[in-house]
């Protein structure tokens, strides 16, 4: 609870922010080019979302520890020097760890210094915390995005090929949906997504006691 | 405080009403959908039967679904979502199975016309909103094709009817040639023509001979249906003329340029779903221009790039695609056939400069 002062706010809250109230993927609707390219299996889509979380911390951590250092008029060039060498880390780390995981990925790999989510973080959040909040904020969002990610991921993989994390489900005769893995089938599956959260949610609007407003 | 009278409305347009209601003019719609569900029962049997049945409860479900979702009061009386059940089921393979069947029905109504608002606020047709989706979800079981008039039709069903939800459906192979009628090829005439470049005659078109879609065999039946509803004013007429009008004539000029590649034109008239399409899917008036002009150009449109897509496209059929893009384009045309507002000076719109 807020004690009067300069109290920080929970870190708990901090953290939640991302994986929940504010997910990247359901809420803010962030970085959706690789939401929609990649997740065509859950293994490559809680990779993605991984590998997006990892270049958001440690992109985080710097940008917090360097933000007085930091002139007003350069920190968009720092914070992309900054992302942009984490993803190179990203990247070198995948293709070592699985060549057939980073082929899958492809593109979208390097593609995520221009993530926007990333970078939002960074000048609306990283840039104005201590190192502590702005990790913390930072893993809520990148794991918010991680389970986003997952959910569009999981979803296309069981429709599309009767899989989970490559486990067939239904056994040898599953019908796959093929559209399930092309383009459209992306889009369809996270507007079910939004569509159940968003309705979910004011579900939940109407049904609180508390007064709604007129109008 | 007494009413001055006369009393004074003010209220923005439509100030001109017919007097006709959604439900009735979709009511119409249903009556003339009949004969035709009717006319392929008889053609296909109990597998087309459960199809259309099926196909139609789901539409239904979906839609009271959305309903219950968005605390809107029932719209199922409007008998909108029956329609869309109905014209969905005729455009699928009389062998599709049940359960993907209730798929196309889901989708049609919950990305086709819930998504956007309901009734009247749809862009595309939502019952091929929900054929494209099978076609890009079940490519093989959509393109899969039964022959027609088989002897056992109305005591057994098409063994993929039942085929079990998410699974494979079983092949057909064995059931047609048990029950087969010589020479058949499994292709439809469309696919006989640019595969094999065999053009069916006119007589086993117009008789409902080919293997094809549900409800697409009889261009005459369609169109004394659609005839009915012209003739109440329930569709445009128009919207037909101008899609069967323009389809005819590209498929004469080319068929008169090169008479060896292209089929005469009567071809490109009965065979597929153009005549079903023609008459009751362009003429949704949810996703078809308002102006006159309008609908002109729009049924060009969709009767130029049906050709187009039959003749060099991958596809045999282009009903589909051409009127889902005809539907995409119905805003613009809107915008650009403005009639003149009375009264105002004639000029040249400079509005539209990009």
């Amino acid at each position: 609870m807020a004690l009067p002062g300069k109290a920080p706010p929970s870190t708990l809250d901090e953290f939640l922010e991302g994986l929940w109230r504010q997910n990247p993927v359901f809420v803010m609707v962030l970085g959706m080019c690789p939401a929609l390219a990649v997740t065509v299996s859950a293994v490559n889509a809680l990779a993605m979302g991984l590998a997006t979380a990892f270049v958001l911390v440690s992109s985080a951590l710097l940008v917090s520890l360097i933000r007085k250092m930091v002139p007003k008029e350069v920190r968009i060039a720092t914070y992309i020097v900054i992302i942009a060498t984490f993803v190179t880390v990203v990247d070198y780390l995948i293709a070592a760890i699985s060549l057939e995981l980073y082929e899958a990925l492809g593109a979208f790999i390097q593609l995520i210094v221009v993530n926007c989510l990333i970078l939002g973080r960074a000048e609306a959040h990283a840039s104005k915390h201590p190192p502590l909040p702005a990790v913390t904020n930072a893993l809520g969002m990148g794991l918010g995005f991680a389970i986003g990610l997952f959910a569009l991921g999981s979803v296309r993989e069981i429709f599309g090929a009767g899989k989970l994390f490559g486990v067939s489900l239904f056994g040898p005769d599953f019908q796959p949906w093929v559209v399930m893995v092309l383009p459209p089938g992306g889009f369809f599956v996270l507007g079910a997504w939004l569509l159940l959260f968003s309705w979910w949610r004011s579900r939940k609007v109407t049904r609180s006691p508390l007064p709604v407003g007129e109008g | 405080m007494p009413h001055a009278s006369p009393r004074i409305e003010l209220r923005t347009s439509p100030h001109v009403q017919s007097g006709r209601t959604v439900e009735q003019i979709m009511r119409n719609v249903v009556l003339a959908l009949l004969p035709i569900c009717a006319f392929s029962v008889w053609q296909f049997g109990l597998s087309v039967a459960a199809l259309i049945l099926t196909v139609t409860a789901a539409c239904l479900a979906t839609e009271r679904f959305f309903n219950w979702m968005s605390g809107e009061p029932g719209t199922l009386s409007d008998w909108s979502a029956t329609i869309t059940g109905l014209l969905l089921a005729l455009t699928l393979p009389p062998s599709f199975p049940l359960w993907m069947g209730a798929v196309a029905g889901f989708a049609a109504i919950a990305l086709g016309k819930a998504l956007f608002g309901g009734l009247g606020y749809n862009v595309f047709n939502p019952a091929l909103v929900g054929r494209a989706f099978v076609q890009a979800a079940f490519p093989v079981s959509i393109s899969t094709w039964v022959p027609a008039y088989v002897p056992g039709r109305f005591s057994e069903f098409i063994p993929t009817s039942f085929g079990v939800p998410l699974m494979l459906p079983p092949d057909l192979g064995r059931w047609v040639s048990q029950h087969m009628v010589d020479g058949y090829t499994g292709a439809t005439p469309l696919a006989r023509w640019k595969f094999e470049n065999q053009v069916a005659g006119a007589e086993e078109l117009l008789a409902g001979m080919a293997t094809a879609s549900v409800g697409e065999t009889s261009a005459l039946l369609i169109l004394a249906c659609g005839l009915y509803l012209a003739v109440r004013r329930f569709l445009d007429w128009r919207i037909p003329a101008a899609v069967l009008g323009s389809a005819l004539l590209l498929a004469l000029v080319f068929h008169l340029v090169d008479p060896g590649r292209y089929p005469p034109p009567y071809f490109v008239l009965l065979s597929g779903g153009l005549v079903l399409g023609a008459v009751f899917m362009a003429t949704d008036t949810a996703t078809s221009p308002v102006t006159p002009r309008g609908v002109w150009i729009y049924g060009a449109v969709i009767g130029t790039v049906t050709v187009m897509i039959r003749y060099f496209g991958g596809l045999t059929e282009g009903v589909m695609y051409a009127i889902l893009l005809g539907n995409a384009l119905t805003p613009l045309i809107d915008q650009y056939t403005q009639p003149r507002v009375f009264g105002a000076p004639r000029r040249k719109a400079p509005e539209g400069k990009a």
